[in-house]
């Protein structure tokens, strides 16, 4: 465990994984002609430059956010939880459902109440896989996938042949009320004199992202379930002889995943679109796992990851519309960057490793 | 680099001086992506064309997310883009919130005809009516009977292409049996090949002769096993007859292009209002070109022309999939 200090495991590897990531990303720019310096500099203007541009960072941030909390939550138990896109799309249906048919006077309660449909769709999505494994062996990465494949199909039908508004083309539901409309930002700086970007989607969801982490943070260091959590995914036997039942850890940790995964729902499809649509995770669930990965499933560590990937969106995004940089080339940069964060971690961890063994027997 | 540069001053600039116009068109791709062998490549091909033929030169994305497609239309039209064109219906919701914010900026949404806004032309295809007629030859070249239709992902537009293919197959023959089969419901279905093979295998079993593909990249993929298993197919969007010469009865055309070519060729003193592209305005069709010349008998020309008449002079009408959300001719 103590090979090395912990400043090195949490700052020192993501941060040399990043060049490493970065230096192959500059490589792959020049090969197609492009200025890398250029890049990186309108990416980092783009995303962090402005208000503007930390607007749509922060929104990116808080879906990884919620998704790399679910799947760190899971990893805890040592479930490996892939079914976060399909537990998002079920919390969106969640909250357009609560947002559509229910005239809410403020939108303060109907935030609460969407938290409250988008957790329940979300867990509801995950038991199943949870039960099947709990109690029939199913693997949970077949299953959590499959039901990703479940969950679009039902919203695929909820959309065209239910939610759809009469005489409208698009697959997708009609809009929310203007009460339910959460405020940006923007709505909530002003009153104290910040000017932040009106375009930018960025909402008070972000609040609730945070506060997800550190309550996440709580229950998995400061409660009994916590442990158990923990104690389950180090050793399932020795859990089961310390008296934690295996069922009721599978159950209780992807329900919990499965609930931060949907809870997603409240700002992209609250507080961005404001109306569901088709393709509105995009993804998410899947970038939540590298986010897990590389903020090694702790709730400060998915933070810091989450805001990563925001950047490389939004960077992305400008980078999209003002170079001739394609558009698949900008999906390789930002999968180098997992690469290396995630799969590749022992590449940097055992050199690593090995400096600072030798570094204390020189000391010793 | 120095295009590099020159962007970024120009972003800079803008920044200063907002709406100092460089009028240079914009071009916004759907999620499909620019090379989908279909509808973002017809308006990318539209826009080539205006560009080798001005010297003129555009903007471009391919989007990558839902959140983008506002933040594309601000910064385009922000940057002095003019007119910034859309593809595709799923731009109609943020277009109705962009388009008042910059009234100087014209606006083109291709797939859209019902929103309410000065500023933007918006243009629709007939795609049931041009539909009908692939139909009709369909079912006249079909030996067995028995049609199919292959779709993308399983929303309106595909069913209204389907709904129009289904009422022509049957206006030549009231006993023909279509089978159709959509592709997937998430996005992947617009570009998974080897689902569309598959389905036209699975169609070609249930007895189909004649198999029409509206489904964007998976329609190369249906195609290709039409021509493998020695079965006509039909292509949709952009001329596909000469993919598999002699094997492609014919390709439903939507002139996305033109309707790019136009827009950008009007550049900002651009018409803006509601467009409908149906068959007089040529805005849909058949294809009919020396790769399928031997496939289409006279007769068949005949009658698919003289419906194509009909339909223009109103004798004939085409139900449309959107008029009560159904079909007469089709169940899906």
């Amino acid at each position: 465990m103590d090979k090395m200090p912990q400043w090195a495991d949490v700052v020192l590897i993501p941060l040399i994984s990043l060049i490493l990531a970065a230096i192959l990303s500059a490589l792959v720019i020049l090969g197609i002609g492009e200025d890398p310096v250029a890049a990186v500099n309108m990416m980092v203007s783009g995303a962090l430059g402005s208000t503007y541009g930390w607007g749509y960072t922060l929104y990116y941030a808080t879906n990884f956010m919620f998704t790399g909390l679910a799947v760190a939550v899971a990893f805890h138990a040592r479930l490996f939880n892939i079914g976060g896109e399909g537990q998002a799309m079920l919390g969106g249906l969640g909250v357009a459902l609560v947002c559509l048919y229910v005239p809410w006077p403020h939108w303060s309660i109907a935030l609460l109440a969407a938290c409250g449909a988008a957790m329940l769709f979300g867990a509801i999505w995950a038991a199943i896989p949870a039960y099947l494994q709990a109690r029939r062996g199913s693997h949970i990465v077949i299953t959590t996938i499959m039901f990703n494949f479940i969950a679009a199909a039902l919203l695929n039908y909820m959309l065209v042949n239910v939610m759809r508004p009469v005489g409208s083309m698009d697959p997708a539901s009609a809009r929310f009320a203007e009460t339910v409309h959460l405020p940006t930002l923007h709505e909530l700086l002003v009153p104290i004199g910040i000017n932040f970007s009106k375009a930018a989607p960025a909402n008070v969801s972000l609040l609730v992202a945070v506060l997800a982490c550190v309550v996440v943070w709580a229950l998995i260091w400061r409660t009994r379930l916590g442990y158990e959590i923990r104690a389950y995914g180090h050793s399932e036997t020795g859990a089961l002889y310390a008296g934690i039942s295996p069922y009721k850890i599978t159950m209780v940790a992807m329900l919990i995943s499965g609930a931060l995964a949907g809870l997603m729902a409240i700002n992209n499809v609250m507080g961005e679109a404001e109306r569901l649509v088709l393709n509105s995770t995009e993804g998410a669930g899947f970038i939540g796992i590298a986010v897990a990965l590389m903020g090694r499933s702790h709730p400060f560590g998915v933070f810091l990851a989450a805001i990563l990937f925001g950047f490389l969106y939004q960077g992305g995004a400008e980078l999209a519309l003002w170079t001739n940089i394609p558009r698949e080339l900008i999906v390789v940069i930002q999968a180098l960057v997992i690469l290396f964060t995630g799969a590749l971690d022992n590449m940097v961890r055992m050199p690593l490793e090995k400096i600072f063994l030798a570094l204390r027997k020189g000391k010793a | 680099m120095s295009l590099m540069k020159t962007l970024m001053g120009a972003a800079a600039a803008v920044a200063l001086t907002a709406g100092a116009a460089l009028a240079e068109p914009a071009l916004i791709f759907d999620l499909g992506g620019k090379f989908d062998k279909s509808f973002n490549e017809a308006a990318f091909n539209g826009a080539k064309r205006w560009a080798d033929e001005t010297g003129g030169s555009f903007r471009e994305i391919e989007l990558q997310s839902e959140a983008q497609r506002e933040q594309a239309l601000r910064r385009f039209a922000e940057a002095g883009a003019n007119p910034v064109i859309t593809m595709g219906f799923a731009m109609a919701d943020p277009l109705s919130a962009v388009a008042a914010d910059y009234p100087d900026t014209k606006f083109v949404a291709v797939d859209v005809t019902w929103l309410d806004a000065p500023n933007i032309r918006q243009i629709g295809f007939a795609e049931h009516e041009g539909s009908y007629l692939v139909g009709m030859m369909a079912a006249m070249a079909s030996k067995s009977g028995t049609v199919g239709f292959v779709g993308g992902m399983d929303i309106p537009l595909i069913r209204h292409f389907g709904c129009g293919y289904a009422q022509g197959a049957k206006a030549v023959n009231p006993d023909i049996k279509i089978v159709a089969n959509m592709t997937g419901t998430t996005p992947a279905a617009w570009n998974d090949p080897v689902k569309g093979s598959e389905l036209t295998k699975a169609q070609i079993s249930q007895g189909a002769d004649v198999v029409y593909a509206a489904a964007g990249g998976t329609g190369v993929g249906v195609l290709q096993t039409a021509a493998d298993e020695g079965i006509l197919s039909i292509g949709v969007d952009s001329n596909q007859n000469h993919l598999h010469p002699g094997k492609v009865l014919t390709s439903m055309l939507k002139r996305v292009d033109v309707a790019v070519y136009d827009a950008m060729k009007a550049g900002e003193n651009l018409e803006t209002g509601v467009f409908n592209m149906g068959l007089a305005e040529e805005g849909v069709g058949y294809a009919l070109d020396e790769n399928n010349a031997s496939l289409i008998s006279d007769e068949m020309k005949a009658a698919v022309d003289k419906a194509r008449q009909d339909i223009i002079d109103g004798n004939l009408k085409v139900v449309s999939y959107y008029e009560n959300d159904s079909c007469p001719a089709l169940k899906f």
